[in-house]
């Protein structure tokens, strides 16, 4: 651990430990539909987060009793395998955990039709394999394009992204051991077509002009990974369909 | 930036017929009415879930690539007997809802629970093809059987596809269902639910006929599909007749 921190995260060129410039993100791998059982799923790989996300419903809601009359109830789970950080991490919900659930489920709120499906629940679950630093924006990520794949009417697709400042410099997608290290992370989810924050979280220390300059940089990373969501939802289809012309040529 | 707002006004609709577009995604501003799968916001029109965006006249909508069946008044669907309960049965129909199926109209007079035994008109695991009579945003929907063709069905075997893909194995004025029917000799009955009974003469032909209905759901996006499906029907015949041809 006295090791790592020695370590110098930013080098004078303004490269990053992990080879990156400041406003770069890590490399990002999604997958639409991932799941036979659930009724959507996707996965995605941002650096080295490797995190399932799976959407049941709408369908009846147990318990019967939190059924609401004017919409669908949307729940979410946000959970971190015991194998997914380098000590083993006790598989009950932990304080953590439960606050990021609530705080992903209310940056689904504004995107999620939820008044079409009333005495229903839509059930977001979110498991975490491999932790790297901005899990919560990954699970977003990826729980979006689940909810889009379960075919859930949706105004427009959540993207999320952290900026943070490292060594006194603003930078883009901040990995673990950044955070760790560094003096603030700030995580936002954001729906692009709309301009329309949805998840806007503060840990550390900035002035209120970083903290602005913080926004509009995880914001351009949010529309970034915004093209690759697009992406992964059409290549499940688009497959198909240029295996059908190929064959229709030979 | 006046030059893109010129751009704009000249092209109002902002993707091709048939492309796939993903929630969120422009699809058009003010003179058009927004369809099934969009909503309209400060007058632009957004998709609300992955599909083939279309137009017709004025009105813009998106045909959803996969989606779960929402109960409609009028639709016939193929459900299951999930429960036997004081005043009739719960099916499930593959909805977000569970629908009921009322003792009286099964029995075309009023229900009288001490004479009338429930279980052994219909029990728990038994399939029913139904109509849709009502249904709304505070209760279930409420199912008859009261119409030629509708009620248990004792043979075949179900499958399931998305029911956004249900109008694609219909086809144009039952083009496509009739190939199926005809090419394997099976009785093809469609749910809009999704759920289909395939019966056949043979296992064997009904094996064909899911076959061919899963290609129709996984290929419903590319043109030619019609041919396509006829072709494999015929040549994965032709291969069962060539190997027992040989066993005799």
């Amino acid at each position: 651990m006295s090791k790592k921190k020695v370590k110098k995260l930013i080098n004078g060129k303004g490269i990053r430990y992990d080879g990156r410039k400041l406003n770069e993100l890590r490399p990002i791998k999604l997958e639409v539909g991932v799941l036979d059982n659930a009724d959507g799923s996707a996965y995605i790989e941002q650096g080295k987060n490797k995190i399932l996300a799976a959407v049941y419903g709408p369908k009846e809601v147990h318990p019967k009793h939190l059924a609401m009359p004017d919409r669908s109830l949307l729940r979410c789970r946000y959970h971190m395998a015991p194998f997914s950080v380098e000590e083993r991490k006790s598989p009950a919900p932990s304080r953590r955990e439960k606050e990021l659930s609530k705080v992903i489920r209310e940056a689904f709120e504004p995107s999620v039709f939820t008044e079409y499906y009333p005495r229903t629940s839509i059930d977001i679950v979110i498991e975490v394999l491999q932790a790297d630093g901005g899990t919560r924006c990954a699970g977003i990520t990826a729980a979006s394009l689940a909810l889009a794949d379960a075919g859930i009417p949706m105004r427009d697709l959540v993207s999320a992204c952290a900026a943070g400042k490292v060594e006194g410099h603003l930078v883009l997608d901040v990995a673990d051991l950044e955070d760790k290290q560094g003096e603030a992370d700030v995580p936002v989810a954001y729906m692009p077509n709309l301009n329309a924050i949805t998840l806007l979280q503060m840990d550390g220390m900035l002035t209120s002009e970083e903290f602005e300059q913080a926004i509009n940089l995880a914001v351009e990373g949010c529309k970034q990974i915004y093209q690759l969501q697009k992406e992964a939802l059409k290549a499940k289809y688009v497959e198909v369909k240029e295996a059908k012309k190929e064959d229709a040529e030979q | 930036m006046n030059l893109k707002i010129v751009v704009m006004k000249k092209m109002p609709v902002l993707y091709e017929r048939r492309q796939i577009v993903t929630p969120g995604d422009l699809l058009a501003e003010n003179d058009y009415m927004a369809g099934e799968n969009t909503f309209k916001e400060n007058g632009k029109i957004y998709a609300t879930r992955v599909g083939l965006v279309n137009y017709e006249n004025r009105n813009i909508y998106v045909m959803a690539l996969k989606s779960f069946y929402f109960p409609m008044v009028g639709d016939t669907v193929i459900g299951k007997v999930i429960d036997v309960s004081l005043i009739g049965w719960m099916i499930d129909v593959k909805a977000p809802y569970r629908a009921l199926l009322r003792a009286s109209d099964v029995l075309e007079r009023s229900f009288r629970p001490q004479r009338d035994d429930l279980p052994s008109m219909f029990d728990v695991g038994d399939i029913i093809i139904a109509n849709i009579v009502a249904s709304d945003r505070t209760r279930g929907p409420l199912l008859t059987i009261r119409e030629p063709g509708l009620g248990k069905i004792t043979r075949g075997q179900i499958t399931e596809i998305t029911p956004t893909k249900i109008p694609r194995l219909i086809g144009k004025k039952g083009s496509m269902i009739s190939i199926i029917k005809k090419e394997t000799g099976c009785q093809v009955f469609v749910g809009q639910n999704g759920s289909i009974i395939v019966s056949g003469k043979s296992p064997e032909d009904e094996r064909l006929a899911i076959m061919a209905i899963h290609k129709i759901e996984q290929e419903a996006h590319t043109s030619g599909l019609t041919d396509r499906v006829a072709e494999m029907i015929r040549k994965e015949k032709n291969e069962k007749k060539e190997v027992s041809g040989k066993h005799v």
